[in-house]
C-alpha cells in the first residue's frame, strides 16, 4: 500500500492528517485520545500570554442547508482559556510519550518582541516539533491588536515570522488569514520573514443567521451577537483558491504548505495535495463526528493513491498545480455541448426550467406520446454546465467536448480583446 | 375480556376482545404523522420539478412542489393555503388518498430507483401545522344573490359548496344524514381519519360563512328535484351511492351476514370500541377498498381469523398492492380465486360460507371449478361494491335525469342532462370512487355554476 507519512517543515507525521488548532487539541486527553485514533499530528490550541482569556457561552453556530446539519460552523471562541503553564506542562508529557507523531505549538502573544521571546523559550523547552503563528483569529483576539490584526498586515506578519526565526529552533509555521483581498501579501510576507511553512486558512468573518426572534446574530449571548469565524465544508472552495494561489507563485516557490478548511474526507485532501499541500489540517469534521472519522481518510487516500500508482504522497502533490492558470489564457475556441443521458433521466424538468428562463433555452421540453422527454438543442447550447449541475440525477447530464477543428486561441490572442498580443511575425 | 363458552356451533360473537388500551392504539392513526425534523428532510428531498408530474397525477392539481417548498422553508402556513386553494379537503385526502397510485406514483424519484416523496404525509404535516389558531384561510367575493342547493354533504357536496361560497353564493347543504361528511364521517377507515377529523374538517370547512345546512333532509323524501328547481338558481347532486350491491346466494339474509360499509359506519359513530361486538372468525367477500377495511378494522376489533376472499387475483382486486399488503401485515388473510356458492347458518345465524375455486376459462371469462371449500364463520361482511340508487331523482316514474352506467350522466363540468342541475363525485360515472376526485368535481361543478349563474 501507498505510503503516506509525511515529512513538513522538516516535523515528521506518519501521515499528513494533523488535528488543526481548535477545540479538538486544547489538553492532553483530546490529544491524546486523537493519537489513539491514528490522526499523524496535531497543532495543540493555541496558547497565549497568563493571564488567560475567558469564552462566553454559547460559543457555535452551524450553517445548516437542507437539512444538512452542519454545512458550515462558526465559532466566536478564544484562544485556550487555561492557564499557560497547564498547557506547557502537558504538551511536555505528550510528546514524551508519543514521540512518534506530530505535536506543533499554535501561538499568540501581544506584537512585541519580548512577549514572543519569553514564550518562545518555555515552547521550546516542551520538546515539541514545531510552532504554529496564529495571525488567523477574526474576532476577540484581532481586537486585542493580536491573530488577525496582525495577520492583516504584511509588514507584522513579516516581522513577528522574524523574530520566531531568530529566538528558536523550532520550525515556524505561519497561519494566515483568509480576511484579505490577496492572500499573497502575507504569504510573501511570512516566506521574507523566513517561514518554514504556511498554514491556510483560518476562519473567515461571518454571521451565521439571525435569531428572526431574538433579532440577533447566532450564537445569541445573553441578547446579543457578533461576528464569528467561518470554516467547515462551505469554506473549502476559498481555501483551495488561496491554497491555488501560493503554490503557483514564483516568491513563494517551495514553501511548504499545510492545507486547511473544510476537509472532511480523503478526497479533500487529495484535492488539497494535487494543489501544493504536503499535510492536511481537520477541525469542523473532527468537531462534527469525532476523531474516527481519520481512519477513511488514511484508508481512502492510500487506496486511491494505490488505484492512482502513487507510492507516495510527493507523486501527487501539487500535480494540479500547473494547471490552474489565469482565465486569460483558458481556450477559447475549446467548446462543450450538454448531452441528456436519456436512459437515466427521470424527466424532472430542471435543466430545461434552467436553461430556459436563466441560460440560453437550449433545452427543449417535449410531449412524445404523453411522456415527458427533454432534449438539448446542440445549435444553442453554449456549454455553461449549468444543467449538469441543477440535474439531480448523477452523470445524466455531461458534457461533451466537440471537435470544432479550432486551434487554440486565448484571450490575450482575441480579436475582440482591444489590447491583444499581436502575433509575433 | 370477552368469554364465550357456547355449543360448537353457536355464534362466537362479543364485544369487549381487548383491552381497553389497545382499542386506543388500534383506531389512532394507521400512519404517524411526520415531525419538524422528518417533514424538513422529506421536504427537502423533493427536487422542486418544473411542471411536476405529481402534480399532473393529483386529481384536484395541488401545486405540490409549491407547497414542499414552503414546508422545506417553514412556512407551513403558506402550505397549507397553497393546498387547501385546489383541494378544500386537503386535510382528509393527505390522509385518505391512495397516493400509491396517485401523486406518489408520478414522482420521479421512483424513475431513480428511489422511494418517492411521500407526498400524503407531507401534505398532512402542512395541514396539521400550518392552521393553527389562524382565521379562515379564504374569504368571501362580494354576494351575487343567487342561491344553490347542494344536495349531499359529503366530499363532492361540501368542496361545491366551500367554493361557491366563496365566488359569493347563497349556498344550502341538503343532508339525509344527521351529520355533514358523507363517507369521511360514516366510511372511511377508522385509523385514517381518527379523532374526530372528519367533523374538524367540516366545522372549518363551514367557517367560510354563506353556507346553511339543512341535516336529516332527503332528496326525495323530503324535498324534491322540481321543489328545489324552483326555489333555487342551480342544483348540485352530491349523492354517493346509497346502495349496496348484493351476492345473490343463498343465506344472505342469516343473522351475522352484513353490509360491510354499514358495519363500518357503526364503528365510525362508536363512542367505546370496546362495546362493540365482534366475532371470533370473520369471513369477508370483496375485493376493494371496503373489504380490506372492514377485514382490518375487524382484526382490530379483536377478531381471531379473518379471511378476505376475493375471486380474481391480487391484480386485479381495486384495493392497491398496498392496500393488500396492509391488511396482510394486519394479519388478514387474503384468499384470490374464490367465490361464495351459499351461506350456511344454525338457528338462523351463519356458521359457515361454502367457497368454490374459481379460474378463468379458455375465453378469459371467470368461472367456477366445482373444487368446494369451506370456512367457519362467525360474520360474514359484504363488500362487493356500492351501487347508485336514482329513486330521489324519479318524478313519479321517471328519472328526470338521464343515466349511464347506473350513475348520473354528466359532463366534464359536472353538469347532467337537465339544466340548472349539475353532479360530481361517487354518484357520476366514470371516476374510481376516491375521495379526491370527489373534491375535484365538486369544485369543477361550482366553477361551471358560478359561469352560468353570472350570465
Ligand atoms: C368503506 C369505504 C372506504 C373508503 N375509503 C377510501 C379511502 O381510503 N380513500 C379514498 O380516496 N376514498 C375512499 N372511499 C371512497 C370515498 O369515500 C368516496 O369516493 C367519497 O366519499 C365520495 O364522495 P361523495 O361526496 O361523492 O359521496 P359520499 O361521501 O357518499 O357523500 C354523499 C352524501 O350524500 C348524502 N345523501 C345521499 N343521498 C341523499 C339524498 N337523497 N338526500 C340528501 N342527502 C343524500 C349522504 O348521506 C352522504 O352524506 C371509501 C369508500 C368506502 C365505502
Ligand atoms: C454566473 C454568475 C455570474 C455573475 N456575474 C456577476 C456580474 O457580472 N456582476 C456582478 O456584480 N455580480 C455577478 N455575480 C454575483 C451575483 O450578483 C451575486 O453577488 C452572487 O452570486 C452572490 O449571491 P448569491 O450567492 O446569493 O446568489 C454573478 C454570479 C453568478 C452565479
Ligand atoms: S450547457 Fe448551458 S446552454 Fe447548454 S443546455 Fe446546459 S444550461 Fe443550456
Ligand atoms: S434535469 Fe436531468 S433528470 Fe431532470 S429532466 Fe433534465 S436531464 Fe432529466
Ligand atoms: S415529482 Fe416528486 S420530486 Fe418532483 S416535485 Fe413532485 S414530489 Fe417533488
Amino acid at each position: 500500500m501507498a505510503d503516506i507519512s509525511s515529512i513538513f517543515a522538516g516535523i515528521k507525521s506518519p501521515n499528513p492528517f494533523w488535528l488543526a488548532s481548535a477545540p479538538p487539541t486544547d489538553k492532553a486527553y483530546n490529544v491524546v485520545r486523537a493519537y489513539k485514533a491514528g490522526w499523524g499530528g496535531v497543532v495543540w490550541k493555541t496558547l497565549g500570554e497568563d493571564p488567560h482569556v475567558v469564552n462566553v457561552s454559547s460559543r457555535y453556530g452551524a450553517y445548516s442547508y437542507k437539512g444538512n446539519r452542519v454545512a458550515g460552523f462558526n465559532n466566536i471562541e478564544l484562544i485556550t482559556d487555561r492557564p499557560l503553564d497547564v498547557n506547557l506542562r502537558e504538551i511536555k508529557e505528550v510528546k514524551r510519550d508519543w514521540p512518534g507523531r506530530a505535536l506543533v505549538v499554535s501561538l499568540m502573544v501581544p506584537c512585541t518582541e519580548e512577549s514572543w521571546k519569553s514564550i518562545l523559550a518555555r515552547v521550546e523547552n516542551t520538546g515539541a516539533d514545531g510552532i504554529e503563528l496564529n495571525f488567523g483569529c477574526p474576532h476577540g483576539m484581532s481586537e486585542r491588536g493580536m491573530g488577525a490584526a496582525v495577520g492583516q498586515v504584511p509588514e507584522y506578519v513579516e516581522m513577528v515570522t522574524r523574530w520566531c526565526k531568530q529566538y528558536s529552533r523550532m520550525p515556524v509555521i505561519v497561519k494566515l488569514t483568509p480576511n484579505v483581498t490577496n492572500i499573497l501579501g502575507s504569504a510573501r510576507a511570512a516566506v521574507r520573514g523566513g517561514a518554514d511553512a504556511v498554514s491556510l486558512i483560518n476562519t473567515i468573518n461571518s454571521i451565521m443567521s439571525i435569531d428572526l426572534d431574538a433579532m440577533a446574530p447566532t450564537p445569541v449571548v445573553d441578547g446579543k451577537g457578533t461576528h464569528g469565524g467561518y470554516c467547515g465544508p462551505a469554506v473549502k472552495p476559498i481555501a483551495m483558491h488561496m491554497v491555488a494561489e501560493i503554490s503557483r507563485d514564483p516568491e513563494c516557490a517551495g514553501i511548504p504548505i499545510s492545507g486547511i478548511g473544510g476537509i472532511e474526507t480523503w478526497r479533500d485532501a487529495a484535492e488539497f495535495g494535487a494543489l501544493g499541500c504536503g499535510t492536511m489540517q481537520v477541525c469542523t469534521a473532527a468537531m462534527h463526528y469525532g476523531f474516527h472519522i481519520v481512519d477513511d481518510m488514511i484508508d481512502g487516500l492510500k487506496r486511491w493513491m494505490d488505484a492512482k500508482g502513487y507510492a507516495t504522497i510527493e507523486d501527487f502533490r501539487g500535480k494540479a498545480v500547473p494547471n490552474v492558470t489565469d482565465w486569460q489564457y483558458l481556450n477559447l475556441n475549446f467548446k462543450t455541448i450538454a448531452n441528456i443521458n436519456q436512459d437515466l433521466c427521470i424527466k424532472c424538468g430542471l435543466c430545461h426550467i434552467a436553461c430556459e428562463d436563466t441560460s440560453h433555452q437550449s433545452i427543449a421540453s417535449l410531449l412524445e406520446d404523453g411522456t415527458r422527454k427533454y432534449e438539448v438543442i446542440e445549435e444553442e447550447c453554449v456549454g455553461c454546465n449549468l444543467c449538469a449541475h441543477v440535474c439531480p440525477v448523477e452523470s445524466c447530464i455531461t458534457m461533451n467536448p466537440v471537435d470544432n477543428g479550432l486551434p487554440y486561441l486565448n484571450w490575450t490572442q482575441h480579436p475582440n480583446n482591444p489590447m491583444r498580443k499581436q502575433a509575433a511575425e | 375480556m370477552g368469554t364465550s363458552n357456547l355449543t360448537k356451533d353457536s355464534p362466537d360473537i362479543s364485544a369487549g376482545r381487548l383491552d381497553l388500551s389497545e382499542y386506543a392504539i388500534n383506531f389512532d392513526d394507521a400512519v404517524p404523522p411526520l415531525n419538524p425534523q422528518t417533514a424538513r428532510v422529506e421536504a427537502n428531498r423533493c427536487y422542486f420539478c418544473y411542471n411536476a408530474p405529481c402534480m399532473t397525477a393529483c386529481p384536484t392539481g395541488i401545486d405540490i412542489p409549491g407547497f414542499i417548498k414552503k414546508i422545506a422553508t417553514d412556512n407551513l402556513t403558506g402550505a397549507a393555503v397553497r393546498i387547501l386553494e385546489q383541494n378544500i379537503l386537503g386535510g382528509s385526502c393527505a390522509r385518505d388518498c391512495p397516493t400509491e397510485i396517485l401523486c406518489e406514483q408520478a414522482c420521479v424519484r421512483n424513475a431513480e430507483g428511489e422511494s418517492p416523496i411521500t407526498i400524503g404525509s407531507l401534505q398532512r404535516y402542512a395541514m396539521d401545522n400550518g392552521l393553527d389558531g389562524m382565521p379562515h384561510p379564504f374569504t368571501r367575493a362580494e354576494t351575487t344573490g343567487k342561491r344553490v342547493a347542494v344536495v349531499g354533504g359529503g366530499p363532492a357536496g361540501l368542496a361545491c359548496a366551500h367554493r361557491l361560497a366563496m365566488l359569493g353564493h347563497e349556498v344550502t347543504i341538503f343532508e339525509a344524514r344527521e351529520k355533514l361528511g358523507g363517507l369521511n364521517e360514516y366510511g372511511v377507515a377508522e385509523y385514517k381519519l381518527a379523532n374526530d377529523f372528519a367533523a374538524r374538517e367540516v366545522a372549518f370547512i363551514m367557517e367560510i360563512g354563506g353556507i346553511e345546512v339543512k341535516l336529516g333532509t332527503a332528496l326525495g323524501r323530503d324535498v324534491t328535484l322540481a321543489g328545489l328547481r324552483a326555489e333555487y338558481d342551480a342544483i348540485f347532486l352530491g349523492l354517493g351511492l346509497g346502495a349496496v350491491k348484493a351476492l345473490d346466494c343463498e343465506g344472505e339474509t342469516l343473522e351475522g351476514v352484513y353490509n360491510a360499509v354499514d358495519y363500518i359506519a357503526s364503528i365510525r359513530q362508536a363512542e367505546d370500541f370496546a362495546l362493540l361486538p365482534i366475532g371470533r372468525r370473520i369471513v369477508v367477500i370483496g375485493g376493494g377498498n371496503t373489504a380490506i377495511d372492514i377485514a382490518v378494522q375487524a382484526k382490530r376489533l379483536g377478531a381471531e381469523d379473518v379471511t378476505l376472499v376475493y375471486r380474481r387475483d391480487a391484480e386485479a382486486m381495486s384495493a392497491t398492492d398496498h392496500e393488500q399488503e396492509f391488511a396482510q401485515t394486519n394479519g388478514v388473510t387474503i384468499k384470490y380465486w374464490s367465490r361464495p356458492l351459499r351461506i350456511e347458518g344454525v338457528n338462523d345465524h351463519v356458521t359457515k360460507v361454502v367457497f368454490e375455486h374459481t379460474g378463468l376459462d379458455t375465453n378469459g371469462k371467470l368461472v367456477g371449478t366445482g373444487r368446494e371449500f369451506v370456512i367457519e364463520a362467525d360474520m360474514v361482511f359484504k363488500a362487493i361494491g356500492q351501487s347508485f340508487v336514482a329513486d330521489p331523482l324519479k318524478d313519479s316514474e321517471q328519472s328526470l335525469l338521464e343515466l349511464s352506467q347506473g350513475r348520473i350522466k354528466a359532463d366534464d363540468e359536472g353538469r347532467t342532462s337537465l339544466g340548472g342541475v349539475w353532479a360530481g363525485g361517487d354518484c357520476v360515472a366514470g371516476g374510481q370512487d376516491l375521495t379526491v376526485e370527489s373534491v375535484q368535481a365538486g369544485k369543477i361543478a361550482a366553477h361551471s355554476i358560478d359561469r352560468v349563474l353570472r350570465k
